[in-house]
């Protein structure tokens, strides 16, 4: 370990439950892993209670294990099925009035700022579409405005999952769920244009059927709202449960959509942040 | 001892015990202690503390954050003090190494959390739980949650201002106080 704040005082080392032993002995921190590493540590988050086949758990768990600084970082959630994970996971994280954190981390970023000038702390807003789209909206669009440096990932499972289903603003024309029976009358809302004109330095739509590209957009995106300006991620998380198709659809079902166009990867830079990373490469090859 | 005051005793109080502060409990001046409630010296205190460890039939640490991570200077002294008095007690530890809710997958007989730490007093029968190295408001939850529905004794042995809602509550404990308690504990026991 190379952070002491992950030692265990001695004499405690045999009182600890195992999976505390494991994080400090197994755990990512400091060791700068990614999704090509998973399997081969523990895992920020290993149990958790959300259903089988939940693109939201796959998108979390993946988002999680693409994080530049995963002990360096502090993740904000909201209400919805994201919220159950979260006390499971070994990482800082608060929760948030729902909808509410965009505001919260925004506060949490200028904090940490002033008590830790000299260290990059990381704070990563992890929710999900209802509390990004709708009741949180205001809430980010201002971040955005404010050009907070935080990072923004939407975990979009196009319905409030976890109250019987409900349709969000990121539901699909025309979709039909439980508390839905009629069919949603408006298109769904494209955060990743708003995210754009609202002033994000990085925005990146994808989902947990690419991994490899989910991590390059968390990696980005953390890294551009160190330096830049707030960044956005939104990737889509199909819920099983609500839309009511087998648990070991969601990867092929994320992957009709692309074929079908009704969901595309995507990937906005900014001028900025395009020399920002440029100016990261060079260094890397340095 | 003031009788008219409210008396922060062992419960089981109701599902929603009042916070002590609430009924007009105040936190130890410095070089004081509080024992159910009333402001004592801190020698009383220590006292109040070694008898009751001694005279528990399961009596058992609770360490928090604080002491179990080693995260900075003079930590990993305090954790050796505080196995020599767990030691010299014959009790034992079950850590607490963070705040997580962890609820319904807390295993009680190997952890306590503070959002059910009755759920680890129930299970492993603790009749005197010693706090030390948890936050304040965790600490301050926990206890409540506790004194709410557990017959389980508490005390803190608290690095800052004290815990009106624990039995007895030592505060600026330090290396010192936890040498002097192992100390007290060993004259009570009849071994020096």
């Amino acid at each position: 370990m190379n952070k002491p704040i992950f030692q265990i005082s001695p004499g405690f080392e045999e009182i600890m439950p195992p999976e505390y032993r494991d994080l400090v002995a197994n755990g990512p921190y400091g060791k700068g892993f990614g999704v090509g590493d998973l399997g081969a540590y523990k895992e920020l988050v290993e149990e958790h209670p959300l259903c089988a086949g939940c693109g939201l758990a796959l998108s979390i768990r993946l988002a999680l294990a693409s994080l530049p600084n995963p002990e360096d970082t502090v993740v904000v959630g909201s209400t919805g099925c994201s919220s159950l994970v979260f006390p499971q996971v070994a990482l800082h994280n608060i929760h948030s009035l729902f909808g509410n954190q965009n505001a919260v981390a925004s506060g949490l970023k200028r904090a940490l700022k002033l008590r830790f000038p000299d260290k990059e702390k990381d704070v990563v807003v992890i929710a999900g579409d209802g509390a990004t789209a709708d009741i949180g909206l205001d809430m980010v669009m201002q971040s955005w405005f404010r050009r907070e440096r935080i990072t923004t990932i939407m975990l979009d499972n196009e319905a409030y999952a976890n109250t019987g289903g409900q349709e969000s603003g990121m539901s699909r024309q025309g979709t039909v769920l439980n508390m839905a029976p009629t069919g949603k009358k408006f298109p769904k809302a494209s955060i990743p244009e708003v995210a754009q004109a609202a002033g994000c330095a990085y925005v990146a739509a994808t989902s947990p059927a690419h991994p490899k590209k989910l991590e390059k957009a968390v990696r980005r995106a953390v890294l551009i709202a160190r330096e830049v300006g707030p960044t956005y991620i939104q990737l889509l998380s199909p819920c099983p449960t609500n839309y009511k198709f087998k648990p070991h659809e969601t990867i092929p079902l994320i992957k009709q959509r692309e074929k079908e166009g009704t969901f595309q990867n995507q990937e906005y830079i900014s001028e900025e942040a395009q020399r920002f990373l440029d100016s990261l490469e060079e260094a890397r090859k340095k | 001892m003031n009788g008219l005051k409210y008396k922060v005793v062992a419960g089981p109080e109701g599902f929603l015990p009042p916070a002590a502060a609430s009924m007009g409990v105040e936190l130890p001046e410095a070089g004081q202690a509080l024992v159910e409630g009333c402001s004592v010296c801190a020698s009383e205190g220590l006292q109040k503390i070694a008898e009751k460890l001694v005279g528990a039939e399961n009596p058992v640490f609770f360490p928090g954050p604080l002491i179990l991570w080693n995260w900075k200077d003079g930590v990993a002294e305090k954790a050796v003090a505080l196995k020599e008095l767990a030691e010299a007690v014959g009790a034992k530890i079950i850590p607490m190494p963070d705040y997580r809710p962890k609820y319904p997958m807390i295993n009680p007989a190997i952890e306590v959390n503070p959002n059910h730490p009755n759920l680890t007093i129930w299970h492993n029968k603790i009749d005197v739980c010693v706090f030390i190295g948890v936050h304040c408001h965790y600490a301050n939850v926990a206890l409540k949650i506790i004194r709410g529905g557990t017959n389980c004794y508490t005390i803190a042995l608290c690095g800052e201002a004290g815990h009106e809602d624990a039995m007895v509550s030592l505060r600026d404990a330090g290396l010192a106080e936890l040498k002097k308690l192992t100390a007290l504990v060993r004259k009570l026991k009849g071994e020096v």
